[in-house]
């Protein structure tokens, strides 16, 4: 699971991981952070994310990530207002190192420009870019 | 930055799909499954860690004891053939050198078992402070395989894999015994507050005496559930909790110093008469946050007062913990400290004795 990078979604230099759905309407971007940082982290034991509601700016820190080992920052992929926080976190935090792409999934935002995602890297730039690490 | 070192082991790591970092110039695991895996299967079974780079230093000789009581601050006239006893070594100012365990094999013949990292420090240290004893002074680091074995079922492993190995052998003692075929000196010693032994052997053999453990159903840990093992059990890492700016009182390893005629004696004895300003204590976070080493403490004001020296999530306790050190006037047990952690500021409060104590 964890060396996979699923097609569709976006990815930054950071490590973190953006899906657009737009099925609703609205422009909703799911973030979460990629296998290799996971890889990175080891045993994730602390997720700390904004409130619903805030409003973050792209780059800026929106949270922490704590495990065994160390604490890495999470950087927002794109600006936009907080709508979803995936709560469980906070009790199971290694759901993260379990499955990074869908229960370990972090916030939702809502943005109204879609562009700034589009900038990212795709499944396959992103682990050419892994590969000059 | 040159190739790290690699202890006898290392294909055997890599086999084992341990994850290899470069742990101050050595090629070591940081972990082979995950840390808190690693870490739980030592505290409820038994596992074996790779210590091949700990350094070793023999003092043989008519004066060899006279020589390490100059070096160390623990009594080492307590010691008798076949025990071991740990200790600090210090400069005249009571800064510490390095924590250590002293095994004394014989009246003229006395092992020093020292941190990776201080090795090369270390022996030139001993060396030139033993200078006018008779004594010969040996590096074998590089003849020496360390591997240690820990964990409630460790001793009945080892004394299943050689007949009876750690029968009747008492914590901080040690023997000869054979293990895979091989010479070795077991020593029942550890770092992870579980029962536990350390064995000592030739780096070719060390190989096949990782083979037998792991053929016996001994899990490989990394240097990671190491790290948080030891933290649990409230024992400091050099580098981290102790160096050569505080002193054994600080560190709260004043039972340790017991000997006589050691160096940094004055300074130790000078610094316990007139009171302590700063303590090593352990905390347990009270909110969510975790300390790291470097984060300052603070007092109501904001204003740093002390600095946490390592802090990890417990996988055992279960709870954010760490060690810092603090003005001796907030280091009783029950007071809540500050703790920065990264601009937030985050409660703690100080603990008594070690997060984790086997049953």
């Amino acid at each position: 699971m964890s060396n996979e990078y699923p097609e569709g979604l976006r990815y930054t230099k950071e490590h973190e991981w953006a899906r657009i759905d737009s099925s609703s309407g609205a422009n909703l971007v799911t973030i979460g952070i990629t296998g290799f940082a996971v890889e990175s982290l080891g045993d994730i034991t602390q997720v700390d994310l904004p409130k619903e509601g805030e409003t973050i700016s792209k780059d800026q820190v929106f949270g922490t990530v704590e495990s065994v080992k160390a604490v890495s920052d999470l950087f927002a992929p794109c600006s936009g207002k907080v709508v979803k926080v995936n709560d469980p976190l906070s009790d199971s935090p290694e759901n993260v190192n379990d499955d990074p792409y869908d229960e370990g999934w972090m916030i939702q935002l809502e943005v109204t420009d879609l562009a700034e995602i589009n900038a990212l890297m795709d499944a396959a730039a992103y682990q050419a870019f892994l590969k000059d690490q | 930055m040159s190739e790290p070192r690699r202890t006898p082991l290392y294909d055997r790591h890599v086999a084992s799909g341990g994850k290899i970092i470069d742990f101050g110039g050595w090629a070591l695991p940081v972990q082979y499954v995950g840390i808190i895996d690693e870490h739980k299967a030592v505290r409820t079974g038994v596992g074996v860690f790779d210590v091949s780079h700990m350094g070793e230093v023999r003092f043989r000789g008519k004066d060899a004891q006279a020589a390490v009581q100059r070096l160390v601050t623990n009594d080492v006239g307590k010691l008798v053939d076949g025990a071991a006893q740990y200790t600090c070594a210090c400069y005249e100012d009571g800064g510490i050198v390095d924590d250590c365990i002293v095994y004394r094999h014989g009246a003229e013949d006395f092992l020093i078992v020292v941190n990776a990292a201080n090795a090369q420090k270390d022996f030139h240290w001993f060396v030139e402070q033993t200078k006018r004893f008779d004594v010969k002074v040996t590096d074998e680091s590089d003849d020496t395989a360390l591997l240690a074995v820990q964990g409630p079922n460790a001793l009945a492993t080892l004394s299943l894999l050689s007949k009876g190995a750690s029968d009747g052998l008492a914590s901080f003692h040690f023997r000869k015994v054979k293990l895979a075929g091989a010479e070795v000196t077991l020593a029942r010693t550890g770092y992870t507050g579980e029962d536990g032994g350390e064995i000592f052997c030739a780096p070719a053999d060390a190989p096949k005496i990782w083979d037998a453990l792991l053929a016996a159903g001994v899990r490989p840990i990394g240097l990671g559930a190491r790290d948080t093992l030891r933290l649990e059990a409230k024992l400091s890492l050099y580098g981290n909790d102790i160096d050569a700016e505080h002193t054994p009182h600080e560190a709260g390893l004043s039972w340790v110093v017991k000997g006589k005629g050691y160096i940094g004696e004055d300074a130790l004895a000078k610094q316990k008469a007139a009171g302590l300003s700063r303590r090593l204590v352990g905390f347990v976070m009270q909110e969510r946050g975790i300390a790291r080493h470097g984060y300052p403490i603070v007092d109501e004001s904001g204003a740093q007062v002390g600095v946490v020296t390592s802090g990890t999530t417990g996988p055992t306790v279960e709870k954010a913990v760490g060690l810092g050190y603090v003005p001796a006037d907030r280091s009783e047990p029950g007071s809540i400290l500050t703790i920065d952690c990264r601009g937030k500021k985050v409660r703690a409060e100080i603990v008594k004795g070690a997060f984790y104590k086997r049953a």
